[in-house]
């Protein structure tokens, strides 16, 4: 789960992380009170979950708080790489002196957290680490010891921090680690850290994602999520403890097991179509679970038609095509449905759906090309 | 031989009590894998099927009882953790974690810990281990594979199903099936099996089944390319994913241009793997 940079920077600050003053707001009336509360010139910065809002047009500098109101106004109505705006975050404008790129995040590789640091920051630093590696800082931490002092002083000292700024940048690092660690999240990023002409440290920007799985354990931070980014149908699907992503295709796709729900799209572009998502119901899944899924897949009106590839284990094809039965009655489809069961109860499963009118197939591939077909035909 | 289990393996299983760990139980036990008994804290001195196995109420104590040397874990995610660093804290040598949903700060301490006492995990987020006809400590069917000298890695569960499977109706058997789990901080990886598979003599070829995300397809290509005598096949799940988005398994996300399937793919190809365009035409590479 991402958050947003007014989210995350208030995060930072529990955190004892400095951070410019200012607030977010949803409509134009409230940026310009903010901005005359902060009195100067201000940063009008859109929220939303994507990265590039600068370039977008979506970050702009006001000299008072007419100009942030009229900013505002032009940013609130944007859509920066199709997602709406609907905040935006009113921050006095700092002087900088010197930009630095700072963050921690999981190390998979080395199955530890990783501290990110660069002198170069400010830019998109997945620029900096394809054109210039040698300027950025990789520094393991033992997950069982933590982030300590002399680590901080050491990635100071490796991006030319001066001297002078070792405690305060110490005190940042200690902070963004607890920020890491305390909050499950799966990166803390801080770009830029700022020098400002008045020789201080500012978290000027700030960037965080949360493990989804570490979510039950902060139910604060699950009530910060933000559905934009998400289609109506996966936000359906997570209610119910689906795996689903919305994809562009006609064939709609259930699976169990993500292995294997990859795997069934993989086939089904290999014989030339086009699968219209992801999903996998999960180990053990019972009818209410697949009838759910059956709605959410059928609900998009570019499904031409459906595949159905239920390899059993825990999870029982009777059980399944159960599913499949009341769903069928709810959504009366009028797509072709093509459908696989194997493993356990794959027979009993398969006499359940004997007058269901659906296409059967036996092995994945032959699946793959009914499924094919059927969507040529109904297009 | 097999590699990692065989009928030596004293096999307990944490969370015995509850609905997964005894369904599982009972099948593993009906396949002739040894289980000397159970763990579940608070539920120490009953019994379960029908008497036949010891419950108890830790690892250390059930260690003490059963002489145990493995461990399966059949409980919720948010107690996992614990449940890991209590099996490696009592000296079970060996850990099975079949929990799906871990966090992944909790599994770089587990991990890091685990290394520490040199004690091996597989998993979690994983289906187990089944050496055909011999032993299964896990969830992989029985009936849907036979014994045989193919050594089967994966990092999935039902896709495994689906290659075991294809193997069985090409008459093809495997010498052990190992399911290393779909998380992306896990305990033993395709590098390591690969390895077990070379020295078994038992193994004489090789499917390794990847998916999109992390480096490990990569890492265990350059082994096959510098030290591995013994035929490799290989799938790697994922080819169509989006960018960006997490597949179900939780390491299943392809970042910042990292982690491709057609990555992958270049270094198996370039190792000498044959790759397979989907599961069912893995074991024909073999023939």
């Amino acid at each position: 789960m991402k958050l947003h940079e007014y989210q995350s920077k208030t995060i930072f600050s529990k955190y004892g992380i400095p951070i410019p003053k200012g607030r977010v707001a949803s409509t134009a009336q409230e940026a310009k009170q903010i901005a005359e509360e902060l009195g100067g010139r201000v940063v009008v910065k859109s929220q939303v979950l994507v990265g590039g809002r600068g370039k977008a047009g979506g970050v702009k500098l006001a000299k008072d708080s007419i100009e942030a109101e009229q900013l505002a106004t032009q940013i609130l109505g944007m859509e920066i790489k199709g997602l709406p705006v609907r905040k935006v975050l009113v921050d006095e404008a700092s002087a900088i002196d010197q930009e630095i790129y700072f963050a921690i995040t999981d190390d998979r590789s080395a199955k530890k957290p990783v501290i990110i640091a660069s002198a170069a920051g400010g830019i998109d630093i997945e620029e900096v680490a394809a054109k210039t590696p040698e300027k950025i800082i990789k520094v393991n931490i033992d997950p069982l010891l933590g982030m300590r002092e002399y680590i901080a002083r050491d990635v100071a000292v490796a991006i030319d921090l001066p001297r002078e700024y070792w405690r305060d940048f110490t005190k940042i690092a200690m902070g963004l680690y607890e920020v890491y660690k305390n909050t499950d999240a799966s990166l803390a990023e801080i770009n830029p850290l700022v020098i400002t002409k008045d020789k201080k440290l500012v978290a000027l920007d700030g960037k965080m994602m949360i493990d989804d799985n570490a979510l039950y354990r902060h139910p604060d931070l699950a009530e910060m999520r933000d559905t934009d980014e998400d289609a109506p149908s996966e936000i359906e699907a997570r209610k119910y403890g689906l795996s689903f992503i919305k994809l562009d295709g006609n064939i709609g796709c259930m699976v169990n097991g993500a292995g294997l729900a990859m795997t069934s799209m993989d086939v089904i572009k290999l014989f030339g179509g086009e699968p219209a998502n992801f999903l996998d119901v999960g180990g053990g899944a019972d009818s209410k679970k697949v009838a759910a899924a059956m709605r959410i897949i059928l609900s998009d009106p570019s499904v031409k038609a459906v595949l159905f590839n239920i390899f059993g284990g825990i999870t029982r094809c009777d059980e399944v095509a159960k599913g499949i039965l009341v769903a069928m009655d709810e959504v009366k489809p009028k797509v072709p449905m093509v459908v696989r069961l194997v493993g356990t109860n794959a027979e009993e499963g398969r006499r359940l759906l004997e007058n269901a009118n659906m296409i059967t197939a036996e092995t994945l591939a032959d699946a793959a090309k009914k499924s094919v077909e059927a969507a040529k035909k109904g297009n | 031989m097999s590699i990692l289990v065989d009928k030596n393996t004293r096999l307990i299983v944490q969370g015995i009590t509850g609905n997964e760990g005894l369904f599982h139980t009972t099948q593993m036990v009906a396949y002739g894998t040894h289980v000397v008994g159970g763990v579940t804290p608070g539920k120490g001195g009953e019994w379960v099927l029908d008497g036949k196995l010891p419950v108890f109420d830790s690892v250390k104590m059930a260690k003490e009882a059963t002489d145990a040397n493995a461990t399966i874990i059949f409980v919720p995610a948010r107690f996992a953790p614990d449940a890991m660093f209590e099996a490696a804290d009592a000296g079970i040598p060996l850990i099975i974690c079949i929990t799906e949903g871990v966090p992944v700060q909790d599994m770089m301490r587990v991990r890091n810990y685990l290394d520490q006492k040199k004690v091996r995990l597989i998993g979690p987020n994983c289906p187990g281990l089944l050496t055909p006809g011999e032993a299964k400590i896990g969830i992989i069917p029985g009936n849907i594979a036979i014994p045989g000298n193919v050594g089967v890695v994966s990092r999935s569960g039902t896709l495994t199903y689906e290659v075991l499977y294809a193997m069985k109706n090409l008459g093809m058997g495997a010498s052990t099936c190992v399911g290393i789990g779909g998380d992306p901080v896990n305990g033993t990886n395709f590098l390591d099996v690969l390895e077990m598979f070379e020295h078994d003599p038992k193994t004489e070829k090789v499917i390794m089944i990847g998916e999109i995300g992390g480096n490990e397809e990569e890492k265990a290509a350059a082994y096959i390319a510098s030290k591995m005598t013994k035929p490799v096949a290989s799938f790697i799940a994922g080819q169509t994913a989006p960018p960006g988005k997490r597949m179900g398994h939780a390491g299943a996300i392809i970042e910042g241009g990292a982690g491709t399937a057609a990555d992958k793919i270049k270094a198996l190809e370039a190792a000498g793997v044959k790759v397979a365009k989907h599961p069912e035409e893995i074991p024909t590479l073999l023939l």
